[in-house]
């Protein structure tokens, strides 16, 4: 009999949803099966059985978030190691006087009982601990968390079945009140905050690549940033890019001014290499290949499926691929590997018209672009004014791993090649 | 103030009440010349008259049909029966005519008789002389039931059963008899459906009464060292229940244990357990939790009857599941 464990399935899951089960309880299953649906921080992976049997229990409910490593379902040998499992696996937490005592037993027999000590149903052991299921709360944890604002959800239990108790709320709230002063001047005021909140607005719950953005840059403002901000003349760059687009074979892989984009970082990247780094506590890596991340929209949330080794494709070849994780990312379809490795981000809000914006670092990358709307403005040639076509763009730079001047030179050049964008086909 | 037995603070209620109201009258099996099987009535024939101080026939029914008579026509009759086990006998004249006369008449006359009756076990009794029925009585509207732990709280309650216009059950236990507290001089008239805190703490509830307070206490005072601080409720009266001051109290500590007596199904904890989820459902860090006898008729073997009621052990047990579901820190 084998536990079937929550994978790991990328570099920053901590916990999995078990979407959905594709096999049933009593289902013969062979190595290489698909058993579920799970989805990740990033994206939804199917989880194969790696032993032939039969699944023999289910753990976790379809819709719970499971830790890594902790079991979701046993494939058994058969039909019988059922028992052996189910028996294992729920802690017998009631005495004999709850269980019911039975009309035939003998008084003798049950004489040397211990005076009945009830344990509630739901009541279990602490090695049972983290157990899918509901979320588990002790009513002062849920009256705590209510009275100071806090998503009682977002706290981990340690009681009981990972029960929320006082003591985690309470921590919860020390831990805010570390970050946020301002509760306790609130809390002196007798005169309750204006709640905004009505009858008629939605929860929506985090999904988890909301929640794992959230998080990533939360972690990026640790980051100390500045910004360099450029107006590129985009003239040539749209003209080679329509010029290109009117002479390919195949129409299905135009190429967009994000994938030139692309290519000319990453050939920028080569003459900079201290931009191609990232931050590492103690230490900063400089990374030997060039892996451009492009920031990518979806509904549940941003990811960043990765272009790589961009500095060694061809520009025709980073489309077609480029396409292919944008259409994968909106599937909620990328494995891991393509949306992890990046080394620089690209983010390209031109496409709704936005002029110029500030993007906020991928950590650990060490930068950043963000890149505007193509627009025709007045500009001054050769000190007469003319109708030109600008675009800007602004790097963001984590300022542990580069200082301005760096920054600036490769960012000097990046417009150049920009500019006069042949460069960036050879 | 005095240091004064159980069983020496019950004869001096009895005998005040006995010297202070005319219409008092003590009714029972060898009360009299024998003194009472517990001598709780020593010297009272002597001093009273078989008048006030009544042997009886061994027929519980009867006697307690008698006092129920009397106590309709005005008298205030004492009745005490050996053990509440025997009371079974006449559970029909107590839940059926004590317990309604006064609604099913509409008022017209009142029942202010007192049943006096030891229960529990531990005493190697056996099953059929060692039961807790007190929760039988506790359940039926028109009875008070009332259970003092200490020697104090046994002078002041009996005092205010007798003067009650009700029917009083009236639980005493063998353990208790022998135990000694301080005991204040003079008249102490007691408030009958009240809770004493007879320890505070801040950290975890035990709610008990009778013997079992008695344990508790022991327990509370070994966990204080350990740095736990339990309060203790004793509740003296099982009807009226005391709700406010067990819901207060698990209010304050988030944490409860009833330790009782009884068996665990049906008992006096699921009542309180229940008391507590309406009462303080909010204020709770984990489930209620009851420590009761085991379900079973209770052996006559001492090291079986040992086992089988509830123990200071069991309840440190308990309270320490609860603080540690709770992340309580020791």
């Amino acid at each position: 009999m084998t536990d079937v464990l929550m994978p790991r399935l990328s570099d920053t899951m901590t916990e999995g949803i078990l979407l959905q089960w594709l096999k049933h309880e009593g289902d013969a299953v062979q190595r290489g099966d698909v058993l579920a649906e799970i989805e990740t921080d990033k994206a939804t992976m199917e989880l194969e059985a790696y032993d032939d049997g039969v699944l023999t229990r289910i753990i976790a409910a379809e819709g719970s978030s499971v830790p890594i490593g902790q079991p979701i379902a046993v494939i058994g040998d058969d039909e019988a190691g059922e028992h052996g499992g189910q028996a294992s696996d729920t802690p017998i937490t009631l005495t004999p006087s709850v269980s019911g005592a039975a009309p035939t037993a003998t008084a003798e027999a049950r004489a040397a009982q211990a005076p009945s000590t009830a344990t509630p149903h739901g009541q279990a052991t602490a090695q049972a601990s983290a157990q899918p299921g509901p979320l588990r709360t002790s009513p002062l944890a849920r009256a705590l968390a209510r009275e100071h604002g806090l998503d009682i959800a977002g706290i981990v239990g340690t009681g009981p079945g990972g029960r929320v108790v006082r003591a985690d709320v309470d921590a919860a709230i020390a831990a805010r009140s570390l970050t946020t002063p301002g509760p306790m001047t609130v809390a002196a005021s007798p005169a309750p905050p204006y709640d905004a909140r009505t009858q008629e607005d939605r929860q929506i719950p985090l999904t988890s690549i909301r929640r794992i953005t959230a998080q990533r840059l939360t972690d990026s403002a640790a980051a100390p940033h500045f910004y360099l901000t450029a107006v590129v003349d985009a003239e040539p760059l749209l003209a080679l890019r329509t010029q290109l687009n009117d002479q390919l074979p195949e129409p299905a892989s135009k190429i967009s001014v994000t994938d030139l984009l692309v290519r000319a970082c990453a050939v920028a990247l080569q003459a900079h290499p201290q931009v191609n780094s990232s931050w590492a506590g103690d230490h900063l890596i400089q990374h030997a290949r060039i892996n451009i991340g492009v920031a990518v929209a979806l509904d549940a949330g941003l990811i960043v499926p990765v272009v790589r080794d961009a500095d060694r494709k061809r520009i025709s070849a980073i489309a077609v691929e480029a396409h292919a994780l944008a259409q994968r990312a909106r599937a909620g379809t990328l494995t891991p590997d393509e949306f992890t490795g990046g080394t620089f981000t690209i983010s390209n809000l031109g496409m709704f018209g936005v002029d110029h914006f500030t993007a906020i670092i991928n950590p650990p990358e060490a930068a950043i672009l963000a890149v505007g709307a193509a627009r025709q403005e007045p500009v001054v040639r050769d000190g007469r004014l003319a109708a030109g076509t600008t675009m800007k763009v602004t790097l963001s730079i984590d300022h542990r791993v580069l200082d301005g001047a760096t920054a600036a030179a490769f960012l000097q050049d990046l417009v150049g090649m920009l500019e006069r964008p042949l460069r960036i086909l050879v | 103030m005095t240091v004064t037995s159980y069983r020496q603070a019950l004869h001096d209620a009895l005998r005040a009440e006995l010297l202070r109201d005319e219409s008092v009258l003590l009714l029972g099996e060898e009360i009299g010349v024998f003194e009472g099987s517990y001598k709780i009535t020593a010297g009272l024939l002597t001093e009273f008259g078989p008048n006030r101080v009544r042997d009886t026939p061994i027929c519980e029914e009867g006697f307690v049909g008698a006092a129920i008579g009397a106590a309709m026509l005005g008298m205030r009759p004492v009745v005490e029966i050996m053990t509440i086990n025997f009371s079974l006998l006449a559970i029909d004249q107590i839940v059926n005519h004590a317990a309604k006369m006064h609604a099913m008449f509409g008022g017209q006359v009142s029942v202010p008789l007192v049943i006096r009756t030891p229960g529990g076990g531990g005493q190697q009794l056996a099953a059929t002389h060692s039961q807790n029925l007190e929760v039988w009585y506790a359940h039926v509207p028109g009875m008070k039931v009332v259970a003092p732990a200490t020697p104090s709280d046994a002078k002041a309650l009996l005092t205010a059963a007798i003067r009650d216009d009700d029917p009083v059950l009236f639980l005493e236990n063998l353990a208790l008899y022998n135990t000694k507290g301080d005991v204040p001089d003079g008249e102490q008239v007691g408030q009958i459906g009240t809770a004493a805190i007879v320890k505070a703490g801040s950290d975890l509830t035990v709610i008990s009464y009778s013997r079992c307070t008695v344990i508790a206490m022991e327990v509370a005072n070994q966990l204080q060292h350990d740095g736990v601080s339990v309060e203790v409720v004793d509740l003296r009266s099982l009807r009226p229940l005391d709700r406010e001051t067990i819901c207060a109290s698990v209010r304050k500590t988030s944490r409860a244990v009833v330790l009782e007596d009884d068996w665990l199904t049906y008992g006096v904890g699921a009542e309180i357990a229940a008391t507590i989820q309406e009462g303080a459902f909010d204020y709770l860090d984990a489930p209620v939790r009851r420590v009761a006898a085991a379900e079973i008729p209770l052996p006559y073997a001492k090291p079986l009857e040992l086992a089988a009621l509830p123990a200071a052990a069991d309840l440190s047990k308990v309270i320490g599941e609860i603080l540690d579901a709770t992340r309580f820190n020791r």
